[in-house]
C-alpha cells in the first residue's frame, strides 16, 4: 500500500503539487488522469525519491519512504518511465536484465535466477523473440514493452507506470493493460498509472485519480470522475459520455470540428 | 500466446552465459598477449637482446633462484634499468588512459569523450609549464618539479571545475563538459602565453606536451603503479552501475543506484589515474578516446567487460606504440604521441567501416 500525505513537491522552489492525498491499495489499479503538465509525471518521480517533496509524506506498507535507502526502495517500486533513452548498443536481454539492479550487490553478477526472471518477464510482455537485438534496431513499442519488461524484472509490490500505452498500438495497448491489470489481481500488486487515454483508464482502473492545475480535482470510481461536467471543467474539452456497449464503463467520445450536427463529405 | 511462442524459442540462459565464459577467454588470451609484448618489446631496441638472456637475467634477479647470468654486465643494465620501467609506466599509461577514456564517455554517454575532456591535460600541462619556467629547484623524494606540478595541475583543474558546476549534490552533466572545454581554453591560453614568452625552455615544453616515455626509472613507476591500479580497480568495480547509468540518471536513481555519488567516485577515480598517467609521460594523446571504442566495437557496450578489456588493449597499444617510437628512427626518438595517432587512427578508421551500422551506447 502505498500513501501520500498533504504532499507538496516541484522542481527548483516552484511547487508543481500542492497538498495531494491519495492512498493505492494491493489489487487495485488506480488511475492518474489530467491534462498535460498537471503534474502526474511529477507526482511519480516523486512517489521514486527522484524529486524530493516540498512537505508532506508519502509511506509504503506504513513506512515513510525518506527513511528507506535508495536500493531498498527499488526492491519495493518499479516505474516504467515515460520518456526512457535506452542504451542503443545493449542487446533487449541485457536491458531487461538491468532491472535485477536492485536485488544484486556491487559485486555479484546475475545468476540463472535473475535470468529466468527476466525471461519471464520478457515472455509476459511478448518481448522475448526479440532477447538478442540490439535496443537501437527496436520500434518505440518494441522499446516501452521492453521497460515494462524492466519494471517486472525488479519484482516489486508496486509498480509505477508513466503513460505505458503511450507508444503502443491498439493491440499491445491490451496486452500491456492485460497483463498489468492480472498481475495487479492475481499477485495484488499495487499499480498506479498515469494515462492520457480516459477509454483506457475507464476500462481498467478501479479509482481515478483527476488532477488539475497541481490538485487534486476529484477522485472516484469511472462512473463518478468521467463525466461531462468534470471534463470540461479539466480538459476544457466538449465531449458526450455513454456507458461502453459491453460492460456499461464511461466511455468518451469527441467529435470532430465546430459544426457537430452535419457533415458534408467529399464525393470521391 | 506467450507459452506457445516461448517453446519454439531457445531460453537465453545457456548463450548469456556462455558469453560471460567467451569473453573470460578473451581476457585470458589478452593477458598472455601483454606477456609476450612486454618480453618482446624487452628484447627489441638499439642494442637487441636474445630471449634466453632476458630469460636469464630476470631469473637471476628473483630470490631463491641461483643461476649465474652468462651475459654482459651491458644487457643486465639495459634490461633492468632501462627498458623494464619504460615498457611498465608504457603498459600502466596506455591502461590508465583508455580505462578513463571508457570511463567519462559512459558516464556522459558521449563518444567523443576523453581522459583529458574535464581539464586534466590543460591543468597538467599548465602546471609542467610553470615548473619548467621556475627559476630555482624544488624536488619531491627523487622527482623534478614537474611531474609534481603536472599533478597538482590536472587534479586541481578538475576539482575547480567541479566545484564550479555542482548544484547541491547534483553534477549536470552537459554543464560540466562545456564548463570543462571553457576551462581548458582559458589554462591554455596561460600555457600559450608563457611559453611564447620563455625562450630556451621552449624546446623540453613542447617535448613534454607531445607526450614520452625516455628516460623512466623504477621509481617513477613504484609512484604511478599504485595510483593507477588502485584508480583501475575502483572502476571495475563500479561497472554495472556504469551499465545501468546508461538508462539515463532518472531511470538508474529508480533502480537503486544512488547516481551522484557513483558520478562523483568514477569522476575522481579516472581523473586520478589520468593525473597520474600524465605527470611523468607528458599528454599521451588518442589512446584514452579510440582504444576503449574500438574495444566496444569488436566486444559490446557491456562495461563490465569493457572496462577491464580496454585497461589490457590499452596497455598492450601504449607499449607497441612507445617501442616503435624509439627503434624506427634510431637514434631520434619520435613522440609516442605521433605514434599512437598515426597507426591507431587508420585501423580505427578500418572498424568504423567494417560496422555498417554504429552505435556507441
Amino acid at each position: 500500500m502505498i500513501e501520500l500525505k498533504d504532499v507538496s513537491l516541484g522542481y527548483d522552489h516552484q511547487a508543481i503539487l500542492n497538498n495531494i492525498n491519495l492512498r493505492a491499495v494491493p489489487g487495485e489499479m488506480l488511475g492518474l488522469i489530467g491534462p498535460n503538465a498537471s503534474g502526474k509525471s511529477t507526482l511519480i518521480k516523486g512517489m521514486t525519491r527522484v524529486i524530493n517533496l516540498f512537505s508532506g509524506h508519502i509511506s509504503i506498507d506504513g513506512q515513510d519512504i525518506k527513511n528507506i535507502k535508495r536500493e531498498e526502495l527499488a526492491r519495493l517500486i518499479a516505474t516504467v518511465p515515460q520518456n526512457a533513452v535506452l542504451p542503443e548498443a545493449f542487446t533487449a536481454f541485457e536491458v531487461v536484465l538491468m532491472g535485477r539492479t536492485p536485488h544484486l550487490g556491487l559485486l555479484r553478477y546475475e545468476g540463472e535466477k535473475d535470468i529466468a526472471i527476466a525471461w519471464q518477464a520478457m515472455e509476459a510482455t511478448q518481448t522475448h523473440f526479440l532477447a538478442e537485438r540490439r535496443v537501437g534496431e527496436l520500434s518505440g513499442g518494441e522499446k516501452q514493452r521492453l521497460l515494462i519488461a524492466q519494471a517486472l524484472t525488479q519484482q516489486s509490490r508496486v509498480i509505477l507506470l508513466d503513460e505505458p500505452t503511450a507508444h503502443l498500438d491498439i493491440n499491445h495497448q491490451v496486452e500491456i493493460l492485460n497483463l498489468v491489470k492480472s498481475l495487479c489481481l492475481e499477485q495484488r500488486l499495487t499499480v498506479i498509472a498515469a494515462l492520457h487515454d480516459l477509454n483506457l483508464a475507464a476500462q481498467y482502473c478501479d479509482w481515478l485519480v483527476m488532477l488539475n492545475g497541481g490538485e487534486v480535482y476529484t477522485e472516484g470510481i469511472p462512473q463518478d470522475v468521467l463525466t461531462v461536467q468534470n471534463i470540461k471543467q479539466v480538459y476544457g474539452a466538449e465531449v458526450c459520455i455513454y456507458p461502453h456497449p459491453v460492460n456499461r464503463l464511461p466511455t468518451t467520445l469527441i467529435t470532430a470540428g465546430e459544426d457537430k450536427e452535419e457533415r458534408t463529405y467529399i464525393q470521391r | 500466446m506467450a507459452r506457445v511462442l516461448s517453446d519454439s524459442i531457445s531460453n537465453p540462459a545457456i548463450p548469456y552465459s556462455l558469453r560471460w565464459r567467451g569473453k573470460a577467454y578473451t581476457f585470458a588470451g589478452l593477458l598472455g598477449l601483454l606477456l609476450v609484448t612486454v618480453i618482446s618489446a624487452a628484447t627489441i631496441g638499439s642494442v637487441h637482446i636474445p630471449f634466453p638472456s632476458f630469460f636469464e637475467i630476470l631469473l637471476s634477479r628473483l630470490p631463491f633462484v641461483h643461476i649465474a647470468s652468462s651475459c654482459p654486465e651491458t644487457f643486465v643494465t639495459i634490461i633492468l634499468d632501462i627498458r623494464l620501467p619504460r615498457i611498465l609506466l608504457a603498459g600502466l599509461v596506455g591502461a590508465a588512459l583508455a580505462v578513463a577514456g571508457a570511463t567519462y564517455q559512459g558516464l556522459f554517454r558521449n563518444p567523443l569523450a576523453d581522459p583529458y575532456l574535464l581539464g586534466v591535460a590543460s591543468g597538467a600541462g599548465l602546471g609542467a609549464t610553470i615548473a619548467f619556467l621556475i627559476p630555482f629547484t624544488i624536488s619531491w623524494m627523487t622527482f623534478g618539479a614537474v611531474p609534481v606540478f603536472a599533478f597538482a595541475g590536472g587534479m586541481g583543474a578538475v576539482a575547480v571545475l567541479y566545484s564550479l558546476v555542482h548544484i547541491g549534490k547534483t553534477l549536470p552533466t552537459t554543464s560540466l563538459i562545456l564548463a570543462g572545454v571553457a576551462l581548458g581554453a582559458f589554462l591554455n591560453s596561460i600555457t600559450s602565453y608563457l611559453m611564447s614568452t620563455c625562450g630556451e625552455e621552449l624546446h623540453g615544453i613542447v617535448f613534454w606536451l607531445l607526450g614520452g616515455l625516455s628516460l623512466t626509472k623504477w621509481a617513477e613507476v613504484w609512484i604511478v603503479l599504485p595510483c593507477v591500479l588502485a584508480g583501475i580497480i575502483i572502476i571495475w568495480l563500479y561497472a554495472r552501475p556504469l551499465n545501468v547509468l546508461q538508462l539515463g540518471d532518472e531511470q538508474a536513481q529508480q533502480l537503486g543506484i544512488n547516481v551522484e555519488r557513483v558520478k562523483l567516485i568514477l569522476l575522481s577515480a579516472a581523473t586520478l589515474i589520468t593525473s597520474a598517467a600524465v605527470c611523468f609521460t607528458g599528454l599521451i594523446g588518442f589512446v584514452g578516446i579510440i582504444i576503449p571504442h574500438a574495444v566496444r566495437l569488436i566486444w559490446g557496450p557491456d562495461h563490465r567487460y569493457l572496462l577491464p578489456l580496454s585497461t589490457l588493449v590499452g596497455s598492450i597499444f601504449l607499449i607497441w606504440a612507445d617501442t616503435l617510437a624509439h627503434t624506427i628512427a634510431q637514434p631520434t626518438e619520435i613522440p609516442v604521441g605521433v605514434i599512437t595517432a598515426f597507426c591507431g587512427a587508420p585501423f580505427f578508421l578500418y572498424l568504423l567501416r567494417r560496422r555498417k551500422r554504429l552505435v556507441f551506447f
